[in-house]
C-alpha cells in the first residue's frame, strides 16, 4: 500500500498550512470591489503608511453585498472599499454597514457628499464614472459604419447586431443605463428607446464591463459601458474609442463603507479617512483606473473623461437605488423589452 | 463469525473511543482557535484562559456548565466493565451513550450562540443566558467523533450488518459527514431564501417556480428564446451523450486496437480537464468568434459575412465537450479494461463475428460504465459555470442564472434557490433514469476464478472509424492548446502579436534579497495556497469516495438508496449554490469556518466526492464478491479485506478520484468565489480578476503554468497509486506481476490501467 507515502505528503502539507496560518499583528480585512491591481495598490500603500497588515479580498460589488448579507451575524470583513454605489446604498438601507462621519468630508466633491447623505453617513463616494460607450474603430471602418456620437445614434438600423450591453438583471452598469435613459427621456419615451435599442443588440452580457472587452477583441462593434472602462481598453492598446453621449449621461459613484460589527473598527476608520485623501486618490491612474476621484484636490489623469465638461444628468440615486423602484423597472424591462424578438 | 476471545475487561475499541473523547474533553481547547493547525494556543494562557481552555477546565472554573453532561456521558461506558460484547446491555448502553452525547452536543451548539440563546422561545423559557459561545474547535471535534463511534459500536454489537464494526462505523461516519456538510447548508440556504423575501408565501414561490423565464417554450413555436430550464436540459443531454460516445471511442482506441500512441492520446485527452474554464472559453472565442482566426479564414475563403455563430449552444457544446470528455474517458477506460476477455472468447468460440461479439457481449457489459459516464457528463454540464459565463451569448443556462440571481443587480436569493431546485430535479431525474436502465443485471467480470483471456481486437472497419474520430478530436485539441500556449507569450492577444516573456515575469518572478529567496511575482501567494488546498483535499476526497462506493456496492443495509442519493446530492448542486450555502451555514457557531482554508478543503471534498463514488461503484461492480468472501473466509476482517483486496483492484478508480479531485480543486471557480478570503485566495479567482482587468496575457500565462504543474502532480500521483495488475496472458512483456493482487493466473502479461498521462 501507499498509505505511508500519502500520509507523509499529508503531514508535509499540514506543516505548510500551519506555517502560513501563524498569528498576525494589527490587521485589517478589506473587501475590495474594483480590479485586482487597484486593490493591491490600496492594500500595499496603506500597509506602508500605517504598518497595519491588510488582508484584501477582491470581488465584484454584488458578490461583496451578497457576502455581507450572508455574514451579517458574524462579520469577517472590516471595510468594503470600492465598487458601484448602489449595493453600498442597499447595504446601508439594511443596516449592514456602520455609520461614520469622516473628518475628510469637507474636502470632497458635492456628489460624494450627496452619496453619504443619501445613506445616513453609512457610505461615502470615493470615485465616480460616467456612463457612455466605446467602439472598435477597426470593425467600424470594416463595416462602413458612421461614428456613433449620441444615445440617439445607437438605435439607427445600420447598427443592427453591432451593439452589446449587459443585462440589467445581472449588472449594475446596465441598470444604470436603464435608469439614465428613463431619467433623460422620461419613462414612456425611455422604454420606447430601449425597445428600439433591443433590435440592435447582439448579446446581453452578464457582467457590466464585458461588452467593451468583447469590442476590444473584435467580437462586437460597440459596447455600452462606463467610460473609464472604455478608456482602460484604449490605454491597454485595443482599438477602442470612448464616447460620451451628446445628450448627457448618468454616472455611478464608487463608494466605501465600514462593515457593521467590524473586528478592527479603529483600523477601518483609519483606512476610510485615508482612502479619501488626495494623495492616494491621485495614484489610481498608475494602475490604469481612470475614474474621477472624489477629493477635490486629487490629480486626475489626462486620459480620464473630464466630468466638468460632460453634461451630467441630475441622477437620483435615492430613488433609482431603492429596491422597490429597481424591482419595478427591471420587471417592466423584462416584460416589455427582453421578450421582444430581435 | 470472527469474534475473538475478549481478554480485556472492557472491549478495546470502547476504551479507544473513550480515550479519544477524553483527550478532546480534558486536554484540547474546546472552542475554535486561530489557525486550526497552528499551536499558538499552547502559549495563549492554556489551559485556564477561557478562549483556549478545554471543556473540563472551563467546567471546573464554573464556566459553560452546559458542557458538563458530555463529560459524564464519556464516563458512562465504564458501566460495561467486565461485560462481553455479546451482552445485550453492551450494545444498548453504547447506543444510548452515543446518541445522547452526540445529540446533546448538537442541541447545545445550536441553541447557544454568539449572543446567548439562539431562539426566542429559549429566552422566554430560561431567561437571558448572560453567556455566549464561539464555534467548536478540536476538543469538540474529538468528543463528537467519540460519541459517534461509540454509537456505531453499540449498533454493531446489537448485530446490525453481521455485527461488523468497520462497516457500521463507516456508514455512521459517511452519513454524519454528508448530513453536516451537504444537507445542513442546503436546508439552511433554502430556509433563508424563502424567509427573506418579505415573509414566506407559497403563492409567490409557485409563481416563481413556474415562470415563463424558466419554462417558456417560445422557441419551439417560433418565438425568440426558451426558458433556462429547457436550455440547460438540452445542452446537458447533448453533452452527456457526446462525451460518453467520445470517451468510449478513446477507451476503445487505447485498449482494443493496436494503437501505439495510447500514452500521447491519454495526455491529450487529459489536457482539457486541467485547464481553468475561462481559458478554454477565451481560446474558443479567439478561434471561432466574430474576429476569430477560423471564422475569418472561412468567411474570407467562401466570401460570406462572418457571424457570431459560436455564442450560444454551439460554443457551449464545443467547450463542454472539450472539458468533460476526459471525465467520461477516465470512467470508461477502467470499465472497458475490466470486461472479461473469456466472455468475449467464449462468444468467438461460439462463432460470433468480431462485430457480433462487440455489439452483443462487450458493449452490454460496459453498461455500468456508459451509464456512469453519461451521468457525469450530464451533471457536469448542468453545473458548469465558467464556460457559459464566457460563451453562452443569449442562450441562458441555469448555473449562471443562479449566480447572477445572487450577486447580480437583482439580488434575489429566493429565485436562486428555486433555480437550484430545478437543477436538482434534473440531476436526480438523470440519476434515477440511470438506475432504471442498469436494472438488476449483473455486470461482474473480474472474479476470483482467474481470467486469463486476451481482449480481442475490434472489427477493422470500426477501428478505422474510431481512429478517424479520435484523429479529428486530437487535431482540434492540439490547435486549441497551441493557441493558449502561444497566447501566453504574445504582448496583447489579438492586437499586438510581439512575442514576450513579460507575463511570466510579472506573475512568477523570483527575487533574491538579503533575507533569502523572495517570491516577488504577483501570482505566488494564490499559487501556493491553491497547491496546498488541492493536495490536502485530493486524498481525503478519494478516501471518502471509495469508502462510500464500497459500502454501496458491497454492503446491504436499510436505507441504502437514501444513502446513495445523499452522497450524490452535492454533485447535483452547482458550485455557486454550495458556496453561498456554506457561507450561510458555517459562518456562525457551532461550526465556524468562513475565512479559513478548512472551508475550502471541505467544499472540495464534498463537491468532488461523487466522482470518487461513481468511479468506485463502476469498477467495484465488476469485482466478483467471491474475492471478498474468500478473504473473509481466510480470517481477514472487513477492514483488511477492503484494504488488501478491494483497494488494490480499485487503483484505476482511486487514481481517477485522486486526479479528478486534485484537478477540480485547482481549477474550480464557482463554489470558491464565495469562499476565498484574503488569506486563502485561490488561483482561479486570481485569474478571473486578471481577465476582468483585460490582462489576458497574465491570465493565460498563469493557466499555462497551472497546466504544467498539474501534469507533474498527476504523474506523481500515478506513481504513488501504482497500477492494477490483472493477470492475463497476452503480449509477453518484461513486467512481472504483483503478488498482492493475486487474481487469476499471472503469466507475465501486464495491463496498465491508469487514468491520466
Amino acid at each position: 500500500m501507499t498509505s505511508k507515502s500519502l500520509l507523509a505528503a499529508g503531514v508535509v502539507a499540514l506543516g505548510l498550512w500551519g506555517a502560513t496560518s501563524a498569528a498576525k499583528a494589527e490587521s485589517l480585512t478589506v473587501y475590495c470591489g474594483v480590479d485586482e491591481a487597484w486593490c493591491q495598490l490600496m492594500a500595499r500603500a496603506f500597509e506602508e503608511k500605517t504598518g497595519i497588515t491588510v488582508d484584501m479580498t477582491r470581488k465584484s460589488a454584488g458578490e461583496i453585498y451578497a457576502q455581507l448579507r450572508a455574514e451579517k451575524d458574524n462579520p469577517k470583513g472590516d471595510i468594503w472599499w470600492g465598487g458601484t454605489g448602489d449595493p453600498h446604498l442597499q447595504a446601508a438601507e439594511e443596516g449592514l454597514t456602520e455609520e461614520y462621519k469622516s473628518p475628510m468630508l469637507d474636502q470632497l466633491q458635492p456628489w460624494a457628499i450627496k452619496q453619504a447623505e443619501a445613506a445616513g453617513n453609512r457610505t461615502v463616494g470615493v470615485y465616480s464614472g460616467a456612463l457612455g460607450f466605446g467602439y472598435n474603430k477597426d470593425l467600424l471602418a470594416k463595416n462602413n459604419l458612421p461614428e456613433p456620437k449620441c444615445w440617439a445614434d445607437l438605435i439607427k438600423p445600420e447598427y443592427k447586431g453591432q451593439i452589446q450591453v449587459a443585462n440589467p438583471n445581472s449588472s449594475g452598469t446596465a441598470y444604470n443605463l436603464l435608469a439614465t435613459i428613463v431619467q433623460i427621456m422620461g419613462e414612456d419615451k425611455g422604454f420606447e428607446y430601449l425597445k428600439a435599442l433591443h433590435k440592435n443588440i447582439n448579446q446581453y452580457t452578464k457582467s457590466g464591463s464585458a461588452p467593451i472587452k468583447a469590442a476590444g477583441l473584435g467580437e462586437t462593434t460597440i459596447g455600452i459601458v462606463f467610460v473609464h472602462d472604455a478608456v482602460a481598453q484604449t490605454v491597454a492598446g485595443f482599438p477602442i474609442v470612448p464616447v460620451i453621449p451628446c445628450e448627457g449621461t448618468g454616472y455611478e459613484i464608487g463608494s466605501e463603507s465600514i462593515i457593521k460589527g467590524a473586528r478592527n473598527l479603529d483600523a477601518a476608520k483609519k483606512f476610510y479617512d485615508w482612502a479619501l485623501t488626495a494623495e492616494v486618490q491621485s495614484r489610481a491612474p498608475e494602475v490604469n483606473s481612470f475614474q474621477v476621484p472624489s477629493n477635490k484636490a486629487a490629480k486626475q489623469s489626462d486620459k480620464a473623461p473630464d466630468l466638468s465638461k460632460i453634461k451630467l444628468i441630475d441622477y437620483d440615486f435615492k430613488k433609482y437605488g431603492s429596491s422597490e423602484e429597481r424591482k419595478r423597472l427591471l420587471k417592466k424591462w423584462d416584460d416589455e423589452v427582453a421578450s421582444l424578438p430581435q | 463469525m470472527r469474534f475473538r476471545e475478549n481478554r480485556w475487561p472492557l472491549h478495546p475499541t470502547v476504551i479507544l473511543w473513550m480515550a479519544v473523547g477524553w483527550v478532546g474533553f480534558a486536554l484540547l481547547p474546546w472552542y475554535g482557535v486561530d489557525g486550526f493547525f497552528g499551536l499558538s494556543w499552547l502559549f495563549d494562557g492554556y489551559p485556564l484562559d477561557s478562549e483556549v481552555a478545554p471543556a473540563l477546565f472551563l467546567n471546573l472554573q464554573g464556566q459553560k456548565l452546559w458542557l458538563a453532561p458530555l463529560g459524564f456521558l464519556l464516563l458512562a461506558p465504564f458501566l460495561l466493565w467486565g461485560r462481553a460484547k455479546s451482552d445485550p446491555l453492551f450494545g444498548r448502553l453504547l447506543i444510548l451513550v452515543g446518541a445522547a452525547g452526540f445529540g446533546w452536543l448538537l442541541v447545545q451548539g445550536f441553541s447557544i450562540g454568539l449572543r446567548g440563546w439562539q431562539f426566542d422561545w429559549l429566552n422566554g423559557l430560561f431567561g437571558e443566558l448572560g453567556d455566549r459561545q464561539f464555534g467548536m474547535g478540536y476538543g469538540a471535534l474529538l468528543v463528537a467523533g467519540a460519541f459517534l463511534f461509540l454509537f456505531t459500536l453499540g449498533v454493531a454489537a446489537r448485530g446490525a450488518i453481521g455485527g461488523d464494526v468497520f462497516v457500521v462505523s463507516s456508514i455512521g461516519f459517511v452519513v454524519t459527514m454528508v448530513a453536516i456538510f451537504i444537507f445542513m447548508p442546503i436546508l439552511q440556504m433554502f430556509a433563508n431564501a424563502m424567509e427573506t423575501d418579505t415573509g414566506y408565501s407559497p403563492l409567490v414561490f409557485l409563481g416563481k417556480l413556474f415562470s415563463e423565464r424558466i419554462w417558456g417554450l417560445d422557441c419551439v413555436f417560433g418565438g425568440t428564446r426558451c426558458g433556462v430550464a429547457w436550455n440547460s436540459l438540452l445542452l446537458a443531454v447533448l453533452v452527456g451523450l457526446a462525451t460518453t460516445f467520445l470517451g468510449l471511442v478513446f477507451a476503445l482506441v487505447v485498449t482494443r486496437t493496436g494503437f501505439k500512441y495510447g500514452k500521447l492520446l491519454r495526455a491529450l485527452t487529459v489536457l482539457p480537464i486541467i485547464t481553468p474554464a475561462f481559458v478554454i472559453g477565451l481560446a474558443i472565442i479567439l478561434l471561432f468568434g466574430l474576429s476569430g482566426a477560423v471564422t475569418q479564414g472561412i468567411s474570407g475563403m467562401l466570401g460570406i459575412q462572418p457571424t457570431r455563430w459560436v455564442y450560444g449552444l454551439p460554443g457551449l457544446l464545443i467547450a463542454q465537450l472539450l472539458a468533460f470528455t476526459p471525465i467520461a474517458f477516465l470512467v470508461l477506460i477502467g470499465v472497458v479494461e475490466g470486461v472479461s476477455p473469456s466472455m468475449e472468447e467464449a462468444s468467438q468460440t461460439l462463432r460470433a463475428s468480431r462485430w457480433q461479439t462487440f455489439w452483443t457481449v462487450s458493449l452490454p457489459l460496459m453498461r455500468p460504465g456508459l451509464a456512469n459516464a453519461f451521468l457525469l457528463g450530464f451533471i457536469e454540464s448542468l453545473a458548469d459555470f465558467g464556460n457559459p459565463l464566457v460563451l453562452s451569448g443569449n442562450y441562458d443556462v441555469l448555473s449562471t442564472e443562479i449566480f447572477f440571481a445572487i450577486v447580480g443587480a437583482q439580488n434575489d436569493a429566493g429565485l436562486a434557490a428555486i433555480l437550484a431546485l430545478v437543477l436538482l430535479v434534473f440531476t436526480l431525474g438523470a440519476f434515477y433514469a440511470q438506475r432504471f436502465w442498469l436494472g438488476k443485471r449483473s455486470y461482474t467480470t473480474v472474479s476470483g476464478k482467474g481470467d486469463s483471456g486476451v481482449h480481442p481486437h475490434l472489427p477493422s472497419a470500426l477501428t478505422w472509424v474510431l481512429y478517424a474520430i479520435a484523429g479529428v478530436w486530437t487535431f482540434f485539441t492540439v490547435v486549441v492548446y497551441a493557441t493558449i500556449f502561444y497566447g501566453s507569450f504574445v504582448k496583447l492577444w489579438g492586437v499586438d502579436q510581439t512575442l514576450t516573456f513579460q507575463h511570466y515575469i510579472k506573475a512568477f518572478s523570483i527575487g533574491w534579497t538579503g533575507f533569502g529567496l523572495h517570491w516577488s511575482g504577483s501570482a505566488w501567494q494564490s499559487f501556493w495556497t491553491t497547491m496546498e488546498i488541492a493536495l490536502i483535499s485530493a486524498p481525503l476526497t478519494a478516501g471518502i469516495g471509495l469508502l462510500t462506493a464500497y459500502l454501496l456496492v458491497r454492503q446491504n443495509f436499510r436505507g441504502k438508496n437514501a444513502f446513495e442519493f445523499a452522497t450524490m446530492l452535492s454533485f447535483a448542486i452547482p458550485g455557486t449554490v454550495i458556496g453561498v450555502s456554506y457561507i450561510i451555514a458555517f459562518n456562525v457557531p457551532p461550526i465556524e469556518l468562513t475565512g479559513t482554508g478548512i472551508i475550502l478543503v471541505l467544499s472540495f471534498i464534498f463537491r468532488n466526492m461523487p466522482v470518487g463514488v461513481r468511479a468506485g461503484v463502476a469498477s467495484m461492480s465488476q469485482l466478483d464478491r467471491s474475492l471478498d468472501e474468500s478473504s473473509l473466509t481466510l480470517g481477514a476482517n472487513s477492514f483488511q479485506t477492503f484494504r488488501r483486496i478491494i483497494l488494490p483492484l480499485l487503483r484505476p478508480a482511486m487514481l481517477a478520484a485522486l486526479v479528478y479531485s486534485f484537478v477540480r480543486a485547482m481549477t474550480a471557480i464557482s463554489a470558491v468565489i464565495f469562499l476565498v478570503s484574503a488569506r486563502y485566495d485561490l488561483s482561479t479567482s486570481y485569474i478571473v480578476g486578471r481577465v476582468e482587468n483585460n490582462e489576458y496575457g497574465i491570465a493565460i500565462a498563469y493557466s499555462t503554468v497551472l497546466i504544467f504543474v498539474m501534469l507533474v502532480v498527476i504523474g506523481l500521483m500515478q506513481l504513488l497509486v501504482g497500477r492494477r495488475n490483472i493477470g492475463r496472458r497476452g503480449v509477453q512483456s518484461k513486467g512481472g506481476w504483483s503478488v498482492r493482487t493475486n487474481v487469476g493466473i499471472p503469466t507475465g502479461g501486464q495491463q496498465t490501467i491508469a487514468g491520466a498521462g
